[in-house]
């Protein structure tokens, strides 16, 4: 399986975790007891493991394993967060992050991390994890490396331990720092392989015996040995000679040697592949961002042909939303500048302006297709969630049902996708308890065993259709009138005149719900009128059909985005509004003499009914407009869900795409209005919320 | 000798105010305004400053003072507190001085028929000339307009 496509983004969360881990290790370190955050660090961890075990990266798996069982312990309740884990665990986080970086850089996110691992391992033994990690940073690469050629044991001292060990022997592994202010630190090195050699057998040390007796060393040396002696014995017998800084002693048994020395082997490849790369991650632990930019691309073409000539990643960045608003905005304003532009070239009329501008134009429009791109997710984000939801509820519902998934590449709004899930989770749910049959009733019905449900996503204009489409019993109509006339929602006689999408729109009605058991997945008669409402908040709308003993069709119209909508610019008096087109039904001009007062409500006669009918000029007071003089007036029907209502203005304007601002954080909410947006001519008009109008 | 402040001085009426410079964003003439309806008879409406929409409040009408016709002088201080961005309409702004914050007194209980809990104090920058320094948190505190506005409601 090709892993390129994938690996961006296991990059982009791999990055994530990281960061989440270490907030959240930062927090456990505040409140170390708290085991609701070990339990969030452990599954981010886990998390992490997985992906790059999919991913093939073995060394990223291998150290969250170790980091996942010290986790693990501490969730348990067998271990207690010290010190000494903290820093172990965030140096492991530092060594992934490196990794990370490695395999962004296009390396294969290979690095040595047999010392973080040994110390893991040592604290899930129960003990302090040697003193070599505890050096300073600028010594912790220094002993790291050490460590790594240490444990790289060959196949006869590995037998020579394990025999060893069978025959009852204690085996150690030993690091011992000789003082920095130390003279003659052969000699000490001298004085300890000489007390050791009285009480067992060095099996191999690092650097080697003629190193050491060279001087040939820093400060530190480490050992395996053989002896009968405890772990704290030989500690304390080291520490007695003389200018020894520390000594650690871990004692090893045959899984963790076994351990040691596999990793150790699959080290040893990894350093014959890409001899730098020990260093590159050191290096870009520490080095300033300047000095990473400088290595990189001297590393790059030596870890190409390790990397098997394989393409870079597809490199994506992760930007704060609010950087592409204030984008947005700048844009806007530029847009606003445009209009204005065409204003006065059209004045002028000179054909090099003209031609300029219309340029400007073309460019600007290609601008504004990839500024709203740039916030386009594809709807698979919330998708990809659904298949093992369906398959889950199924089960429970002893149910068979396919879920196919059509379009899940289409393409929404960021603030749209984040808020369409819940209502696509209900739809689903509602679809497959209510829509789909058992498979008796199936059977019966004549159909296939298997019912399937259908999500489709596709672009359409401005806007963007989710269905959602079963095969299932369908909608009864007379059952659905009937519980709504039980309702009070509906007469007998309204029943009647209704179509069946009309009764069927009736299942989105607060407190609806036909479904004559209440089962556990849907059915309580929440639900749908939630999805309304949540949808038309989003500027979308949602429909019905269905056909009985066929299926139903649930289809979601969502606007692209929300931060740019059509609307009908009016004026009234001398102030201009727009009114967004989306909850306009039509415009139309009325005789003031069709008015009626009814219960002291002004209704005006529409389509076979009243609706009420309001006058923008006394919502907002506005000044400069007598309305009840003309004869006739211009109104724009609105709705609310199916409730309509007329509202006079004095004068349409126009259709106009408009760029929603708000209003400021000092303005309390007006009711009423939406937001603002920017004119042509720079002036500010405010949005209207028909909504508000309707109760 | 305390530290020195720059602030810019406006005027309404014949008092003299002054903003730390810092809290300010810029100063415009005015500009058209859009009328906000159903919102404080002091706020003026919304002003499209570079593509960002800012409510203008009347500062004469925030202060209870009579309000006046704009003039030429008319100007809109555009200030930034607390992530809010607010236009104050007034009289006049013409001058940016340094001030030491020594000089600044704790105010009176009203001075030109401001109240003090609006103000951070009042300094002395010559023997005729008195600064008055705005609190300007306290000047657009929200929760304190909607108990003023349930009271005139």
């Amino acid at each position: 399986m090709d892993m390129n496509q994938y690996l961006s983004m296991f990059i982009d969360e791999a990055n994530d975790h990281l960061q989440a881990l270490n907030e959240n290790m930062l927090q456990l370190e505040s409140n170390p007891e708290d085991i609701a955050i070990v339990q969030v660090i452990f599954r981010s961890a886990h998390t992490l493991k997985g992906m790059a075990a999919t991913m093939g990266f073995e060394d990223l798996a291998s150290l969250t394993h170790q980091m996942e069982n010290v986790l693990d312990l501490v969730r348990n309740d067998k271990l207690k967060m010290q010190d000494f884990i903290f820093d172990t665990l965030f140096k492991s986080l530092d060594a992934l992050q490196s990794m990370v970086q490695d395999i962004v850089e296009g390396g294969d996110g290979k690095a040595d991390v047999t010392s973080i691992v040994d110390n893991l391992q040592a604290i899930v033994r129960g003990e302090k994890p040697g003193s070599s990690p505890s050096g300073g940073a600028a010594g912790a690469s220094a002993s790291q490396s050490q460590a790594k050629t240490a444990l790289e044991l060959d196949e006869f001292q590995q037998s020579v331990l394990e025999q060893s060990m069978n025959e009852g022997h204690k085996a150690h592994y030993i690091e011992v720092t000789v003082r920095e202010d130390c003279q003659l630190k052969a000699v000490r090195a001298y004085m300890v392989f000489d007390l050791l050699e009285r009480f067992g057998e060095v099996v191999k040390s690092y650097p080697t015996v003629q190193d050491i007796e060279q001087e040939k060393f820093e400060n530190s040396f480490s050992l395996y040995y053989i002896t009968q002696k405890d772990a704290a014995d030989l500690e304390s017998m080291i520490m007695n000679v003389s200018e020894i800084g520390a000594a650690s002693v871990m004692p090893l048994d045959k899984e963790s040697l076994q351990q040691l020395v596999s990793s150790a082997s699959s080290q040893a490849a990894a350093a014959v592949e890409t001899p730098e790369k020990p260093s590159a991650p050191a290096q870009d632990q520490t080095a300033a961002p300047a000095a990473a930019a400088s290595a990189a691309p001297k590393d790059a073409p030596a870890k190409k042909p390790a990397a098997g000539g394989a393409p870079a990643p597809s490199r994506t960045i992760r930007v704060d939303i609010e950087r592409l608003d204030v984008l947005m905005n700048l844009f806007s304003e530029l847009l606003i500048d445009r209009v204005r532009l065409e204003q006065l070239a059209g004045e002028i009329k000179r054909s090099e302006l003209t031609e300029a501008v219309e340029h400007m134009t073309r460019v600007s429009s290609d601008l504004q297709n990839v500024v709203l791109k740039l916030r386009m997710v594809p709807i698979d984000t919330v998708f990809n969630r659904f298949p093992r939801m369906v398959r889950d509820l199924a089960k429970s519902l002893n149910k068979k049902i396919d879920l196919v998934i059509t379009g899940a590449e289409t393409e929404l709004d960021r603030t749209v996708i984040d808020e369409i899930g819940d209502p696509l989770v209900h739809l689903l749910r509602n679809a497959v308890d209510h829509g789909v049959e058992t498979i008796e009733d199936r059977l019966a019905a004549g159909k296939q065993e298997t019912g399937t449900v259908q999500l489709k996503a596709f672009h359409s204009g401005n806007h963007v259709f989710i269905e959602i489409i079963d095969d299932g019993r369908g909608i009864d109509r007379s059952k659905v009138a009937a519980k709504a006339i039980k309702n009070g929602i509906l007469t007998e006689e309204q029943a009647k005149a209704m179509s069946d999408d009309d009764i069927a729109l009736l299942l989105f009605a607060p407190g609806f719900s036909t479904a004559e058991k209440i089962s556990d997945i849907s059915g309580r008669g929440v639900g749908l009128d939630v999805v309304k409402s949540k949808i038309e908040s989003l500027g979308g709308t949602v429909l019905v059909t269905s056909t009985l003993g066929q299926g139903s069709k649930f289809s979601v119209q969502l606007p692209l985005t929300l931060s740019i909508i059509s609307a009908m610019l009016i004026k009234t008096g001398d102030e201009k509004y727009a009114i967004p087109l989306s909850s306009i039904v039509e415009t139309g001009l009325i005789k003031r003499s069709q008015i009626r007062e009814v219960h002291g409500y002004k209704m005006i006669p529409y389509r076979n009914a009243n609706i009420p009918i309001l006058s923008l000029k006394n919502i907002f007071d506005i000044p400069g407009f007598d309305e009840e003089n003309e004869e006739e007036t211009e109104i724009v029907v609105i709705r609310k869900g199916d409730r309509l209502a007329a509202l006079t203005v004095e004068e349409f304007i126009g259709q106009s795409e408009i760029v929603i601002k708000n209003l400021g954080s000092y303005l309390p909410a007006v009711q009423g209005i939406s937001g603002g947006t920017i004119l042509g001519d720079g002036q500010v008009a405010l949005i209207i919320d028909p909504n508000a109008f309707i109760k | 000798m305390g530290q020195e402040l720059k602030v810019i001085v406006f005027k309404l009426g014949t008092e003299e105010y002054g903003i730390d410079v810092d809290k300010v964003e810029t100063i415009e003439r005015m500009l058209p305004i859009t009328r906000v309806p159903k919102t404080y008879s002091f706020v003026k409406g919304v002003v499209n400053l570079r593509g960002v929409v800012i409510p203008v409040i009347d500062l004469r009408g925030r202060f209870g003072l009579p309000e006046t016709e704009n003039t030429d002088q008319t100007r809109i201080i555009i200030v930034s507190v607390e992530d809010m961005q607010v236009g104050f309409i007034v009289d006049s702004a013409n001058d940016v001085i340094d001030l030491d914050t020594d000089l600044i007194d704790s105010p009176p209980e009203v001075v030109g028929g401001v109240k003090a809990k609006y103000l951070d104090g009042v300094a002395r920058i010559s023997e005729e000339r008195l600064l008055i320094m705005l609190n300007l948190s306290e000047v657009l505190n929200k929760s304190e307009i909607i108990q003023l506005e349930g009271l005139e409601g």
